[in-house]
């Protein structure tokens, strides 16, 4: 049984999706979606709990041994990101109920539980194999789930955000599969290990070269990064809220790990930094990244889209952190993938719960909130500190870690632009908080006395999470150390 | 004794305030009391066993992957911790008969904000790193926040605005990278005697720098440009801006300065790099300038907080000048300014709360009325000058002392200078007060008011008379100050 553990990490959503549709019922297809996440869930923490002596499992799909047959490859790094899947993909469902309940006719409920667990079908799949063309495989699971789930959103936007998101995302996979295609061409082999080994001896390195292009631009595209991040504008703004709140916590990181998991384990880190000068493409883009968009996010008047913005910036914290290519630098890309994964999905799930009460997440009549939503203020306002990085929240301790990193290979301006860029985000995130607790409405005032508190089964699930990013903040040696030796595996490449 | 006892009072007394709310205030304000006692005799335990030489430290939680989170004593703390923790005692005497007599809203609010604020003083005063020092920072800028927006209305809320603005973008901007790039060039954030920089290999500039960088960003010790936000607070409560914006708060700030001269940077290394030259004229023109302000503004609590700014830069320069005796003079200060300061405030909300008024241009008289406020008034201003009877002569002496020490003339100039100004800005006040005759017809819509509340004249008497002790007996302060590790 504990052998099939990677197997049934991946088959147990898979094979819950079509389950659904039989169920049909709204209440018992969320009920068993969550069912099945939490499995999920309790696989990835076996999983982690396996390899966390720094062991590493290969499982051989069908007994077909790698490099013919397919292997899933699992180390203390993507299994570390499996969890954060599966456990936000469990909170994040436990919340959606009474959310989607609100916004989606329930005779398509059970369309959309499925969706939601073909996703995670995807994203984990993704994330846990070992061989590149079944990245290919799974990245379009997740997609075209996605795609699914964010047309659900309740206005006509929200199909037109899904469509552009098609697009670019159908490119991006495109791009994607040319480079594996390439990389096969070049070296005979589709396994990542194999791969590792046979890409510095192949005999047409410009096959290589062009592979390692089209895979750079494709992965762009699919972790948001600026200037290819146009897709998760409107797909967050319009998804259905629950919806976003797990893809803010989860797509973007998982397309981060490949593109981690790719340039520093398949083609190496002397290859992608020392020869192709990666970090060169990598830190201008982020550094761009998280000033112009901190910057956007001032100006914005709707919550979901401020965030929106404040994601693609933060992508570019993670993205400096890697294009670092140090210990430290890594270190802290993968401790903020988490942290952030955890701070912004909590922050989308407040902006649902007012949602849920207002109808809107318009941000100048958030006035006087406080008052009529405490928990789920409370819970904004926390959260918004980890997003800004106050000390004691999770936020403080990935950029801590960064900044070091930077100072470290002696990048003291660009440690500078993200102080900069945190406070902008004092400023977006203060005026939002300004806003909660103090009334300052100048235009027609709207009527949204009267508020009530969200349900308990919104409150919970949110909290658990907020709780979580807290501990984080305050014993964060812990999770640096995980995010240490996560750094080192990625560094020291495929054994 | 475990520094870390001294959390606890203020942070458990919390739910029994929360708990007692408004119906029973009584008992709220008792249970208040009671922790500030503890908190007291706890501080004064720790000061024994510091004299007796025993090693208080606390556990440690790593928050980062090699810095934590702890508590040490040293006697630099010792002397901040047992200020804060007696002036909240006499503090909450004060407001209770300030609040009440005001009828202040949400005082549960208000007294739950301020016991979260003095333990995280008690924290940054035990600091035992940087990075603690840095995040007891922070958590006071944020606890004070719903304290000067208390009144609620709009110039509290663009006041808080102010408040919040100035003091996170330049701890976030310029004192967190500093801390990171003492972290990255010395691999440790802890306060260590002689300091942690003096073979980290930094040039000389780079140590100018980095000294710059904390100077303003500890945007609490208000160096101008960055003293906007103290002048702003004074829209709070008078009790805050008497104990927060006096002593803890601003002093918290200027105690960071001081601790990090001398156990991050050590003295000898700045003073040898010359890294403080370029800060010095800075803290000059912010005493001199201040100063000036003060003079223009007819607002008494508006001419107290400029006050303050001039007094909080006469020990960032005492810190900068970087000698054993200037650095004494302004750990001294601390004490000093701060028993002066706090009557000056409680003065001016017995003013306020028993005759209605906030300018000066309306105390004319007011002596008569209220002779035991306003005699404290003269003998804290005595204190702000620095002239006897009052402790604020014994570190004002050795501030100047230690510039002339170093042979900079023009400092001590500016010292005298701002004494002098000093002079015309607090002065007249209580003379206008005791040898002006009221106005005439000044009562018709006043009641014929007496003097302030009970509780608040105790409180005035308790600060007003310890000014005039620390003339007489600086003996136990001095012994802790001879007791700080120089190098």
């Amino acid at each position: 049984m504990m052998d099939q553990l990677p197997a049934l990490q991946v088959m147990l959503p898979l094979v819950g999706a079509p389950l659904i549709i039989l169920l049909r019922h709204p209440v018992w297809s969320w009920a068993f979606a969550t069912l099945v996440s939490v499995l999920t869930f309790l696989v990835s923490v076996a999983l982690l709990l396996q390899v966390s002596d720094g062991s590493i499992i290969r499982y051989s799909i069908g007994g077909w041994e790698a490099p013919t047959g397919i292997e899933f490859y699992i180390d203390q790094v993507n299994a570390g990101v499996a969890l954060l899947v599966s456990g936000i993909s469990t909170v994040v469902l436990v919340y959606a109920y009474e959310s989607i309940k609100r916004s989606l006719d329930s005779s398509r409920h059970y369309l959309f539980y499925c969706g939601w667990l073909l996703c995670i079908t995807g994203l984990i799949g993704i994330v846990i194999t070992g061989d590149a063309f079944n990245v290919f495989v799974f990245l379009e699971i997740s997609s075209l789930s996605t795609y699914m789930l964010i047309a659900f959103g309740s206005d006509r936007r929200a199909l037109v955000a899904s469509f552009r998101y098609l697009v670019l995302g159908s490119v991006g996979a495109s791009f994607i599969l040319i480079g594996i295609g390439f990389l096969y061409a070049a070296t005979g082999t589709l396994n990542m290990v194999d791969l590792a080994a046979r890409i510095p001896d192949t005999e047409s390195p410009r096959a290589v070269l062009v592979a390692f292009s089209f895979l750079t631009v494709g992965l762009l595209i699919k972790a948001a990064i600026f200037p290819l991040h146009g897709w998760l504008l409107n797909a967050y703004h319009h998804a259905p809220v629950a919806v976003t709140a797990f893809l803010a916590g989860t797509a973007t990181k998982v397309s981060l790990y490949v593109l981690v998991r790719l340039f520093f384990s398949v083609f190496g880190t002397e290859y992608s930094f020392g020869q192709l000068f990666l970090n060169w493409v990598l830190l201008p883009a982020a550094v761009a990244a998280f000033l112009s968009m901190s910057l956007v996010a001032i100006y914005q008047t709707d919550l979901r889209r401020m965030l929106a913005y404040s994601s693609v910036a933060q992508i570019g914290y993670i993205v400096t952190g890697i294009s670092l290519a140090t210990q430290t630098g890594l270190t802290a890309a993968v401790v903020h993938i988490f942290n952030h994964g955890m701070v912004k999905t909590t922050l989308f799930m407040a902006v649902g719960c007012i949602l849920y009460r207002t109808g809107h997440a318009h941000i100048p009549s958030l006035d006087r909130l406080m008052s009529r939503m405490p928990f789920t203020s409370t819970a904004f306002i926390l959260a918004g500190l980890g997003l800004i990085g106050v000390p004691l929240t999770a936020g403080f301790v990935s950029k801590f870690t960064l900044i070091s990193a930077l100072i470290e290979q002696g990048w003291g301006i660009a440690a500078g632009l993200i102080l900069l860029s945190s406070v902008m985000a004092v400023a977006y995130i203060g005026r939002v908080i300004y806003l909660i607790l103090f009334r300052e409405s100048r235009g027609p005032a709207v009527s949204n006395e009267g508020y009530r508190e969200v349900p308990i089964s919104m409150l919970v699930p949110m909290y658990s999470l907020l709780a979580l990013s807290l501990y984080f903040g305050i014993f964060g040696g812990q999770s640096l150390s995980l995010a240490g030796s996560a750094a080192e595996t990625l560094l020291r490449g495929y054994p | 004794m475990n520094p870390l006892w001294t959390l606890l009072p203020p942070l458990l007394v919390v739910p029994f305030i929360i708990a007692f709310g408004e119906r029973r205030r009584n008992w709220r304000e008792g249970a208040i009391l009671f922790a500030g006692f503890c908190l007291f005799v706890i501080n004064i335990i720790i000061w024994r066993a510091t004299l007796a030489g025993e090693v208080q430290v606390s556990g440690e939680i790593q928050i980062l992957s090699q810095y934590s989170l702890k508590l040490v004593v040293e006697p630099m703390g010792v002397i901040f911790g047992l200020l804060a923790s007696f002036l909240w005692i006499v503090t909450t005497v004060y407001s209770i008969g300030y609040m009440r007599g005001h009828n202040e809203k949400n005082q549960t609010r208000f007294y739950t904000c301020f016991a979260i604020a003095i333990a995280a003083v008690m924290a940054a005063a035990y600091a035992g790193n940087l990075l603690t020092l840095f995040v007891a920072y922070e958590v006071i800028t944020l606890s004070t926040f719903p304290l000067v927006t208390h009144a609620g209305h709009a110039a509290a809320v663009r006041a808080g605005k102010v408040y919040i603005g100035i003091l996170m973008t330049s701890s976030i901007g310029l004192f967190l990278p500093a801390m990171i790039w003492v972290a990255t060039a010395s691999g440790t954030l802890d306060f260590a005697e002689g300091g942690v920089l003096s073979g980290a290999g930094l040039s000389g500039f780079s140590l100018a720098f980095l000294l710059g960088l904390f100077v303003f960003g500890i945007g609490k010790a208000a160096v101008m440009p960055l003293h906007r936000w103290l002048p702003a607070a004074m829209v709070a409560p008078t009790p805050v801006s008497a104990l927060l914006h006096a002593v803890a708060v601003v002093k918290t700030g200027v105690f960071a300065i001081l601790k990090i001269v001398t156990y991050i940077f050590g003295i000898d290394t700045v003073s040898a790099s010359g890294a403080a030259d370029w800060l010095l004229p800075f803290t000059a023109f912010t005493i001199l300038a201040a100063s000036a302000v003060a003079f223009t503004k007819d607002n008494l609590k508006a001419r107290l907080a400029y006050s303050t700014v001039s007094q909080l830069s006469y020990i960032v320069m005492a810190a900068l000048l970087a000698t054993t005796m200037s650095v004494s003079g302004g750990v001294m200060h601390i004490v000093m300014h701060a028993f002066g300061k706090i009557t000056l405030f409680f003065c001016a909300g017995a003013i306020l709360v028993g005759a209605h008024k906030d300018s000066i241009s309306q105390l004319d008289g007011i002596g008569k009325r209220m002779p035991l406020t306003m005699a404290a008034f003269f003998i804290a201003s005595l204190g702000i000058i620095g002239l006897p009877p009052t402790g604020g002569t014994w570190s004002k002496l050795l501030i100047a002392g230690g510039s002339f020490d170093t042979g900079m003339w023009i400092w001590v100039a500016v010292l005298m200078l701002s004494t002098l100004l000093n002079i015309a800005y607090l002065l007249p006040i209580p003379l206008r007060a005791f040898f002006k005759p009221l106005p005439e017809n000044s009562d018709a819509e006043h009641h014929d008011h007496g003097d302030a509340p009970a509780a608040c004249r105790y409180a005035i008497a308790v600060t007003a008379t310890g000014t005039v002790l620390l003339f007489f007996f600086p003996a136990p302060l001095t012994e802790l100050v001879a007791m700080i590790p120089w190098r």
